[in-house]
């Protein structure tokens, strides 16, 4: 089945199948940016500052010595680590909420609606600020403060998916052999369910990047020396980005880049996978 | 339309119960070493022992009583003290309000026009060279972070061409073609980054439209395109357009925080931005909760105009 989905998607989405390759290209240079770093992340070259890009270091180095490129790549793995697993906190919040209010339905749906509608008043950036500023900047109170929010927003989504799929004469029958809730959820509901799930999961990867490098460039995301994109674009870095334009251009490109590479993997995917959705989002 | 209205104004009550609910519960998750933190930070804290500080915060009481204290102040208009500046919350934010206020209107001013007429024209050439370059325009622009943009903005003119934003804020009652001049660059980058989304909805929107039999009808009664286009489709287009910009409320409110933040404009953002790096958290709440307000308000003047462009959802029953 899975060949079959890469074979629709390079033949019928062939931008959507680059932006999968595209994806990839940077999941590996997350994954082995150690191996393909010519240089330590924070390594501090003192004789080397504001080096324009060269033979040794490709693009340039910032006000510290410190080459770009290492820390391009290191970036890409801190976005590969929170991407993935705040995308993946997501999807399962998601899917728990959806799952059971979808199918159970009543006045529990009817609760958690309104708190999900109250969730999607607040700006994600504001909740995120906000939250930060209590829990403190961090790589897992960021993992866990994405998880939530988009969690809760694309609960949403998981749960227009049951309600569908909810009548179907394939759960009435397992209703009616006395099948317990939760193996109906999950045997009969989960399987049916899972187009939109990987489609939200892609999507969600992409968003929960351009978040956390919105929230380490004010400066609320991980820490400094952590070589975020978005921390390198912060305004405190700006003074020597006049002298070194460079400094200013790579991280957002790379970030351009990646994201637009997720959006258009996600559309496709979705088209193949989920003829429904298609122009949803 | 009355009774439309009606339910429309009761459903926003339990949305506003949960919403004062997620904002008080997050500001009581400061943990306690946060508090011991702020004591030990001595500017924040003058004077003020841990006792004073959680009564300050308002943490000294049992949760349900504070709950009720802080939404009973709410009501009142009252949302507590900076602990910074000691000056009631409610007076800074109606200052910076108005700020953030006309930096949103201008963006979306500047997201429809860009995005309506480009939409339009993107689904009348469907599948020419025109439509291909403007759609792909579009998905560049919701992949390009508006922060780098703003960046690009900061540092390039001012290398080219010794051109460099306005970064002393002036108010618009003072000089309003001086504050406009300001404004209009943050305005364009976050009107055109949400423009993206808006373009694209347009031209799906039209496309359908354009299929309908009423527009067949009338090309046949022998109109020229242009009313054809405006009169007809675009008018039955432009509804979900409309509810689009309710659920674009939250984004194009994020997005100005990180525009105030770059360009230095003092508006409900950055007062935000101020107060996380002061640990002032009466100020925190009362601009999370305003900022959620303001969307809330946005959907509902949204719902409200949709009932009264489209009949159908007048009459629909609950």
């Amino acid at each position: 089945m899975l060949a079959a989905v890469v074979i629709r998607l390079v033949r019928r989405k062939p931008l959507g199948a680059f932006g999968a390759l595209v994806f990839v290209v940077f999941l590996a240079c997350g994954i082995f940016a150690g191996a393909l770093a010519p240089h330590g992340m924070n390594e501090i070259n003192p004789l080397y500052r504001m080096k324009p890009p060269s033979l040794t270091f490709p693009l340039g180095t910032d006000n510290l010595g410190r080459d770009m490129l290492s820390r391009i790549l290191y970036g890409a793995r801190l976005s590969v680590i929170i991407g993935f697993c705040a995308a993946g906190l997501a999807t399962a919040l998601s899917v728990v909420l959806g799952l059971t209010t979808g199918y159970l339905g009543g006045r529990f749906d009817l609760v958690m609606q309104r708190f999900v509608d109250a969730w999607m008043t607040f700006p994600d950036l504001v909740i995120l600020i906000a939250v930060v500023s209590v829990v403190g900047p961090g790589m897992l109170q960021l993992i866990v403060t994405l998880g939530l929010l988009y969690g809760i927003a694309g609960s949403r989504i998981i749960r227009g998916a049951v309600v569908a799929v909810r009548e179907d004469l394939y759960v009435h029958a397992a209703q009616s052999l006395g099948a317990r809730t939760f193996r109906i959820l999950w045997l009969h509901i989960l399987p049916n369910v899972l187009p939109p799930i990987i489609v939200l999961f892609t999507t969600r990867v992409g968003i929960v990047i351009l978040a956390e490098a919105g929230l380490s460039f004010l400066g609320l995301g991980v820490p400094p020396p952590a070589p975020t994109w978005g921390g390198m674009l912060a305004g405190s870095g700006r003074a020597y980005m006049y002298q070194g334009p460079w400094l200013a251009l790579a991280p957002g490109l790379c970030l351009t880049i990646v994201v637009y590479a997720i959006n258009m993997f996600g559309d496709a995917l979705r088209d193949v996978l989920d003829p429904r959705m298609r122009g949803a989002g | 339309m009355q009774i439309y209205i009606v339910r429309r104004l009761l459903a926003l009550i339990p949305t506003l119960f949960f919403a004062s609910l997620i904002v008080f519960v997050t500001v009581r998750l400061i943990p306690g070493s946060v508090i011991d933190l702020m004591l030990s930070q001595n500017d924040i804290a003058v004077g003020k022992d841990r006792a004073q500080l959680e009564a300050a915060l308002g943490l000294d009481r049992p949760m349900l009583v504070q709950y009720v204290r802080w939404v009973g102040g709410a009501f009142r208009g009252d949302l507590g003290r900076s602990l910074w500046h000691n000056t009631p919350v409610t007076a800074q934010l109606l200052e910076r309000l108005p700020v953030t206020f006309e930096l949103g209107v201008l963006a979306l001013a500047i997201a429809l026009a860009v995005a309506l007429p480009i939409g339009m024209y993107s689904a009348t050439r469907q599948d020419t060279a025109g439509d291909y370059v403007t759609r792909s325009f579009s998905i560049l622009m919701l992949a390009i972070p508006s922060f780098w943009l703003g960046t690009l903005v900061m540092v390039f003119p001012s290398m080219w061409w010794g051109w460099s934003p306005e970064l002393k804020y002036v108010a618009l009652r003072q000089a309003p073609l001086r504050n406009l001049a300001q404004m209009i660059v943050p305005a364009i980058i976050l009107g055109t980054s949400l423009s993206a989304v808006t373009m694209r909805l347009t031209r799906t929107m039209m496309l359908e439209v354009l299929r309908q039999d009423y527009i067949r009808t009338a090309w046949a009664k022998g109109l020229s395109e242009r009313p054809v286009v405006t009169r007809h489709a675009l008018r039955n287009a432009l509804i979900p357009v409309i509810t689009l910009i309710g659920l674009q409320a939250p984004l194009l409110i994020g997005g100005a925080v990180i525009m105030e933040q770059i360009f230095v404009v003092p508006g409900m953002g950055l007062l935000l931005l101020e107060a996380v790096g002061q640990r002032d958290y009466p100020v925190i709440t009362g601009v999370f909760l305003v900022l959620g307000m303001c969307v809330m308000l946005v959907n509902l003047l949204v719902d409200l105009s949709y009932g009264t462009l489209d009949p159908r959802v007048r009459y629909q029953p609950s």
